[in-house]
């Protein structure tokens, strides 16, 4: 078992334990819930995003549980629905799309571009206020009954037919939309005003690319889900608005609007866990990443093209055949980034010094996940398999090996990565590559059955099934058991690191970046002196070593 | 409790592993090309998947790091490489697409003979009718080999009409209809789903198609209970709703004649050209005064709220049976 | 603010995450811009289903137009206008180190201004429509005069509420920040070296603005109550 053992940078002496930094520079609630330090802010989400993961993971538990049999194991259907309905929203809006963007985003940002503190730090507290008050109502609706429209909310269901807490809910994900926005906003003029003397938009990591990229479909998708959540939430209340077919309404009106965001959503979801990639590749095989333009750009690609593609949830509601055609072919153009990455990613191993710790095991569990997620978006992009395919248990598999296999794992192998340098601290090193392996094997135990399922023909949403599809849904069942142990395993290794972990030095991967030339945990400005940056990223060839 | 539940499962498991399906029964005319399609996905998909993965687990082993302060050599741009893995994805999409969209608009084409059968979706049962006469609920009886059109609309909620072994899907969508049809090529029973989220029951909206030979059809088509066809109870219909007092025969009553009218294009007042297809007379019962013709005053009450979905297919399929603009040039 | 005591090289209003008053301003420039790109989508998602609908209802779309009060939108507009104007002349107070009198002066007069919009539009507008039955869900009532058009009528009103109100909403929004700049202008905060709270919420009263003026030619004006006789 071999740590990456690296001699400290020239220049930075190993920290004394009573060393100020971020974290004891002030003691007491009310620091840490008036603070403007974007790294304890970053600290606040990423308490209340883990809790959201668990009270979605717990109603996935509950799910599966329920699905071992096809008469239903556990619930009631109305109260299954309301499980998918709740699952979805809460991982959807108050996991995926805040995750690494609001945890690691907040911390790296600043820290990765030179900067002392993102451009606006008080909006920076206020969207996370903004996040915990639009989760208290989504977690009020829980409690109140629960909502069982699903989270993609259609119309005329959820607006007329459903006697659940849909308001609640529909505000909840209301307010926390501009959380999101605020983020967003930050980014982008964090990004394009304050990167540190030298520090061109070539030189910048790949993070920060994906982050921007991020940032775009934060500003420009997240209000049109916004007013539409808006007008369905006031038709509910009102009993009548734009898509009551009494006043000739157009329900799938609302699902043009709902998806024109909610598309986009996804690549919010997926475009961090790629720059987290770009970061962790490069730093465990000790590579400057291979093609740094087209990664880059293929960053951008896919942030503008995500918002031409958003009919092809809707290729089976009677759209005419030519918009399906529109929708097809852009959908194939959107995934040929992602496929630029991943080759641009497997080529930088070539030649590397690769090592295995932790957050390199979660990396390339990521890359061989989303190379299968993406490419069973395929079949969901031909139209004319995508007709068999909507609305199964096919679509359910494709976005959460995107989401889970992709996303979730890129967020821990982020996790993992910086965790020393958020902390101070590491984690047992045995313990982080269990867990991943497990999180793996659970993964693809859970979901590869779906694919199969899906085409079979078992539709997605139901509480009760054929008994021929049983023993698929148990391998499902048991695959989502072991899964979810592999989830709890970091969480308490982590938490227990945080005081008995040992302490780590500035930079215990001999990382390149801005931010590992800082003290671990940093101090609260970031920088004692802003740095002056003469070099690429990634610039792995020159540091002091012997071979050339 | 949960124990227990994973120990049968996995029991039942291990004894059933040989018996997974993967693959849904093929029963109609596109089954076998959506399956050709989904196949090479497939294939390309554990293709790429494998040669990502073993490209990543021989680099992991050839490239391990040896010792701790290893240093490779800088990496060097290729832009060949780089624009090929950009240029061969694409042109593999290209393909896929074509393939895919020729398909779709095959799939999407129902054949001019097609049997119509009208479908209404509710919460949380399918009512299906033929035009013969007789009316099914969950289970639709069709002949083998012969084209079948379905139209559909929802009473209430957006549903969604999937039959897996035919390889069709459409939603059924509340003040509208839409279509998908199908050619069943195996006599047997298959799954019929709702596959868009609707309420409640979602998961109990489900039922069987029987395909039969045409034999057995036409008996199953005559038995039963004597069925009057749609479209005589459509003509039932419009007398009792009274449309017969101003929609009369020889065009002398406050309204036009509807005899011919069914695929003619109307002219509105407006100077809009519209077909009269099934939209428009549905459109016609249930908001009356949107469509305003020349010579007429706009005085037709709404019958929305009066008849259900499956009435107003009764009285389309009444308004159909007085001629079609075709028949009404070659017959007379 | 403890800045100011520390660095008495920098000026006032400075934030220490910054390395120097100019990244500020260009920073707080740009983050208003970007707020208002998410706007421009907020109400462009608005703005988008209303033409939809216009033109498959268009003839509902019209009578609802004509039945709403132009004279009371014409005015209101010039109002919002001059309240730009006012705002735009604060700026320049600022800007030119005039006095902080004039400065809150007319900081003030835009808030007179967007309270006269407000008080016309609603106890005067929606109160009429509210006694004509014309608000959706609250007691409408369609009359027999709009003919073909009348099931439809409703939609247009239910735009013409959600973009008003919107927009009602943006502006009282609109009030607490000028109320909140008038504070700090009536202490002496701004001069010809700070100013960049003032522009940029002159950036977002000037945006509100503009979205009137987007508003009140589709909602009152394209109804065809400006048609030529004998054409259609």
């Amino acid at each position: 078992m071999s740590t990456t053992v690296i001699p400290e940078l020239p220049g930075q002496e190993i920290p004394a334990e009573s060393r100020v930094n971020y974290l004891n520079a002030s003691y007491g609630v009310k620091s840490w819930l008036l603070t403007t330090d974007h790294k304890r802010i970053a600290l606040l989400y990423l308490g209340s995003i883990t809790l959201m993961f668990f009270v979605g993971g717990f109603f996935a538990v509950l799910m599966r549980l329920h699905l071992i049999e096809p008469q239903g194991a556990l619930v009631a259907p109305e109260t299954y629905n309301k499980l998918f309905t709740m699952h979805g929203v809460i991982m959807v809006f108050f996991f995926l799309v805040p995750s690494i963007p609001a945890t690691l985003g907040n911390f790296l940002v600043p820290m990765m571009i030179g900067a002392r503190d993102l451009a606006f730090p008080r909006l920076n507290l206020l969207s996370w206020y903004i996040y915990v008050i639009g989760a208290c109502f989504t977690l009020y609706a829980v409690i109140s009954g629960g909502v069982d429209t699903g989270w993609t909310f259609y119309t005329p269901y959820s607006s007329t037919f459903s006697h659940t807490s849909v308001v609640p809910t529909a505000l909840g994900v209301f307010i926390t939309g501009f959380s999101s926005i605020l983020t967003g906003l930050n980014f982008v003029v964090t990004i394009h005003k304050m990167r540190a003397p030298g520090l061109t938009w070539f030189r910048l990591p790949l993070f920060i690319w994906a982050m921007y990229a991020t940032s775009i479909i934060f500003i420009l998708g997240t209000p049109v889900i916004a007013i539409t959540i808006f007008l369905l939430g006031l038709e509910r209340l009102l009993h009548i608005g734009i898509f009551d077919p009494a006043i000739g309404g157009d329900p799938i009106l609302f699902q043009h609007m709902f998806w024109f965001y909610s598309h986009p959503a996804v690549y919010i979801m997926i475009l961090p866990g790629m720059g987290v990639m770009s970061e962790l590749i490069t730093c465990f095989s000790r590579k400057r990443i291979f093609g740094y333009t087209f990664v880059a750009f293929s960053s951008l690609a896919i942030a503008i093209i995500s918002f031409l593609v958003w009919g092809h949830h809707m290729f089976v509601t009677g759209q005419s055949i030519y918009a399906g055609l529109i929708f097809s072919v852009l959908s194939f153009l959107v995934a040929i980034p992602s496929a630029v990455k991943v080759f641009n990613w497997t080529a930088t191993l070539y030649k590397g010094s690769i090592s295995y710790d932790a957050p390199m095991l979660y990396a390339l569990g990521f890359i061989g996940l989303f190379t299968m997620g993406g490419l069973t978006g395929l079949f969901l992009a031909s139209l004319a398999t995508d007709v068999h395919l909507n609305g199964t248990y096919f679509i359910v598999a494709h976005f959460h090996y995107i989401m889970v296999g992709g996303a979730v794992m890129a967020y821990l192998g982020g996790i993992h990565f910086w965790w020393p340098k958020i902390t101070g601290r590491m984690y047992p090193d045995g313990w982080a590559r269990f867990a991943a392996l497990v999180i793996f094997v659970g993964f693809n135990l859970t979901f590869f059955p779906q694919f199969v399922l899906g085409y079979l023909g078992m539709p997605r949403r139901y509480a009760v099934y054929p008994g021929e599809f049983q023993v698929l849904n148990v391998m499902s069942s048991a695959g989502a058991s072991i899964l979810g142990i592999g989830y709890l395993i970091p969480l308490i290794y982590l938490l227990w690191s945080i005081r008995y972990g040992p302490i780590a030095g500035p930079n215990p991967w001999g990382a390149k970046g801005l931010e590992w030339e800082t003290p671990s945990p940093p101090p609260t400005e970031n920088f004692e002196e802003i740095p002056l940056v003469t070099e690429d990223a990634y610039n792995y060839a020159n540091v002091g070593g012997s071979r050339g | 409790m949960i124990m227990g539940l994973m120990q049968t499962g996995l029991m039942n498991m291990a004894a059933a592993v040989a018996a997974i399906p993967i693959r849904p029964t093929a029963a109609s005319s596109i089954a076998e090309g959506v399956d050709h399609l989904y196949f090479f996905l497939t294939a390309i998909t554990l293709f790429f998947t494998a040669l990502i993965f073993s490209t990543i687990f021989f680099f992991m082993v050839k490239f391990r790091r040896r010792s701790a302060d290893e240093q490779p050599a800088d990496t060097k741009t290729h832009l060949a490489l780089e624009l090929s893995w950009t240029i061969i994805p694409t042109l593999i999409t290209v393909v896929i697409f074509v393939w895919s969209s020729s398909l779709y608009f095959e799939n999407s084409r129902p054949p001019e003979a097609s049997t119509e059968i009208f479908v209404v979706g509710k919460q949380w049962m399918w009512h299906i009718q033929h035009p013969e006469g007789p009316r099914e609920i969950n289970e639709l009886h069709v002949p083998v080999n012969a084209p079948v059109k379905i139209t559909m609309t929802s009473e209430d909620v957006i549903h969604d009409f999937y039959i897996p072994a035919f390889r069709v899907k459409k939603d059924a969508i509340p003040g509208r209809y839409t279509s998908l049809w199908f050619q069943a090529t195996k006599i047997g029973t298959y799954h019929l789903f709702c596959a868009q989220y609707c309420g409640a029951d979602h998961a109990e909206m489900i039922g069987w198609v029987y395909v039969m030979s045409p034999t057995d059809y036409a008996a199953w088509l005559s038995g039963g209970a004597r069925n009057e066809s749609m479209a005589q109870t459509g003509e039932r219909l419009f007398t009792q709703l009274g449309c017969v007092t101003c929609h009369v025969a020889d065009n002398t009553g406050r309204g036009p004649s509807l005899v011919g009218l069914y695929g003619k294009q109307e002219k509105l007042r407006n100077g809009d050209m519209r077909l009269v297809d099934e939209a428009l007379i549905r459109q016609a019962i249930v908001t009356p005064n949107s469509i305003i013709l020349p010579n007429y005053p706009p005085i037709m009450p709404t019958f929305q709220g009066q008849i259900n979905e499956e009435q107003v297919l009764q009285l389309i399929a009444y308004v159909k049976s007085l001629g079609t603009e075709e028949r009404k040039t070659n017959g007379k | 603010m403890a800045d100011m005591a520390v660095h008495p090289a920098h000026p006032p209003g400075f934030k220490h995450q910054f390395e120097d008053m100019e990244q500020q301003r260009d920073a707080d420039s740009l983050g208003m811009w970007v707020f208002l790109v998410t706007e421009v989508m907020f109400f462009g998602g608005l703005f988008a289903t209303y033409i939809i609908y216009r033109a498959l209802y268009l003839p509902a779309f019209e009578t609802g137009s004509r039945l709403l009060n132009v004279k009371f939108g014409a005015v209101n507009t010039a109002v919002l206008i001059g309240s730009s104007l006012t705002m735009a002349l604060a700026i320049h107070a600022a800007q030119a180190g005039k006095k902080k009198s004039e400065q809150v002066m007319y900081l003030v007069l835009t808030m007179i201004l967007g309270a006269v919009f407000l008080f016309l539009k609603f106890a005067f507008e929606w109160r009429a429509d509210y006694n004509e039955h014309l608000v959706p869900g609250f007691h409408f009532i369609i009359r027999p005069e709009w003919g073909a058009a009348g099931p439809h009528v409703p939609m247009f009103f239910c735009f013409y509420f959600f973009m008003t109100g919107l927009h009602a909403l943006h502006m009282i929004i609109g009030f607490g920040i000028l109320s909140t700049l008038t504070v700090m202008a009536h202490r002496g905060r701004f001069n010809s070296e700070y100013y960049a709270p003032l522009e940029v919420s002159g950036l977002y009263w000037h945006f509100v603005d503009i979205v009137w003026i987007f508003l009140f030619p589709l909602l009152y004006l394209i109804g065809g109550r400006f048609a030529m006789p004998g054409v259609h």
